[in-house]
């Protein structure tokens, strides 16, 4: 074996490693996400955030415009603060816009769906959205179903 | 009683010897590792030996892992009605834990192996002394480039594996058995986090590269001089690798995803 073919063997390789480490990066995971888009922060109390997780995404109209980047508890106000970052390509958003967490799917993952208000400001970086809706936690309305129906 | 006493001293004091022994040649071929910067063409002379000749069967047994998990994975979540995570399923059980740790067990016995027993016949046939009244160091001409072109592998095979598999995932999935081509990618990219699964899999697979070749040319280098040391030190570089990986495994999977 000449050492050029070795050589042209090692880098044929080292290039499959890194082909294939591109398609794990590019191909497989979420690593255009990553790729930082300007963007601006919003935040929202809620009473309850139900199974929202951080990176959960952000939607309006079923459009996905940000994601969670944020979640603690306040425990000032006694409920759950939630940070959105969305993408300032999105920066129209009227400031009485409504958040609620819905799930996708009976069972899937949560997000936060905003309901486009009619105000003419619009939200910018570090404001709160006030109108907000917590998530529906199946055993609360199951409760309600079986008190409802128990009710003579 | 006393001279069982004693076995049991005599086993524990030689388990410890070894040990030592084998700490005292990875300090002195991190030490070498040095040497390798003006003379590259050790290490694409074992990168090729170690990688190339590792990369068709590396390929090969992705691709039949990555159908398995398609075929298991679709009989599995069919029943929920739920077979467009199928991609998910398989990206992440690849590149999470399958593609480093049987990357690490393949390279033990395809790569390991011979390492072992090369080293062990160079020792064996006194190539290793002759060098050395040569003077010529054996640590920075025969186990650095081995031991560095080991790691330098071992990451690289071990993306081969998990991307090859991806698609062996996809041809059955999606192929055969008639998954949605776009969820099966889209479900795929929406739970794989670059960071923390396809990074953390690679700095697995750094790990476990370090540790099958440490393995390897130690137990080459430490073999006793016959041709039944070079058996036994071929065979416990495949049996220790794969303790140490897959131990390691369960370590740095707590460690990693355990948050």
């Amino acid at each position: 074996m000449t050492t050029r073919s070795i050589e042209i063997g090692v880098g044929l390789f080292v290039a499959i490693g890194i082909a294939a480490l591109l398609v794990l990066a590019l191909q497989v995971s979420n690593l255009h996400e990553y790729r930082q888009t300007d963007s601006y922060q919003v935040s929202a109390y809620f009473s309850n955030i139900g199974g929202l997780k951080v990176r959960a995404p952000v939607t309006v109209s079923g459009v996905r415009i940000g994601r969670v980047s944020e979640i603690y508890y306040d425990p000032n106000r006694f409920q759950a603060r939630v940070v959105m970052t969305i993408s300032t390509q999105y920066d129209y958003l009227p400031t009485d816009t409504q958040a609620s967490i819905y799930t996708a799917g009976l069972l899937g993952e949560q997000y936060i769906a905003l309901g486009v208000g009619g105000e003419e400001d619009a939200l910018r970086d570090g404001d709160e959205i006030l109108f907000t809706q917590s998530a529906v936690v199946l055993e609360e309305l199951i409760g309600r179903v079986l008190v409802n129906m128990t009710a003579p | 009683m006393v001279s069982l006493l004693q076995r049991l001293g005599h086993f524990g004091l030689s388990v410890f010897q070894s040990l030592g022994r084998a700490h005292l040649f990875l300090l002195r071929t991190l030490w070498s590792l040095g040497s390798l910067t003006w003379r590259p063409r050790l290490l694409i002379r074992e990168l090729y030996s170690v990688g190339v000749l590792s990369l068709l069967i590396i390929l090969v047994s992705g691709l039949f892992v990555g159908m398995v998990l398609g075929y298991q994975g679709y009989i599995t979540l069919v029943n929920f009605g739920a077979e467009e995570v199928l991609g998910s399923v398989v990206a992440l059980s690849l590149v999470r834990e399958l593609g480093p740790v049987v990357t690490a067990l393949l390279f033990a016995g395809r790569a390991g192996s011979a390492l072992a027993a090369e080293i062990g016949l160079m020792k064996t046939t006194e190539q290793l002394s002759s060098m050395e009244m040569m003077a010529v160091d054996p640590y920075k001409r025969v186990i650095a480039p081995r031991f560095l072109a080991g790691i330098l592998a071992m990451p690289l095979l071990a993306a081969a594996f998990s991307a090859v598999g991806v698609w062996g995932g996809y041809f059955i999935g999606v192929g055969l058995l008639g998954v949605d081509g776009g969820s099966y990618w889209s479900q795929m990219q929406a739970s794989v986090d670059f960071y923390d699964d396809v990074l953390s899999g690679i700095i697995k697979s750094i790990v476990f590269g370090f540790v099958a070749s440490w393995i390897a040319v130690f137990q080459g280098y430490d073999a006793t001089p016959t041709s039944e040391g070079i058996s036994r030190a071929t065979t416990n570089t495949v049996v220790y690798t794969a303790l140490a990986v897959l131990a390691l495994d369960f370590i740095l999977t707590g460690l990693m995803f355990s948050a």
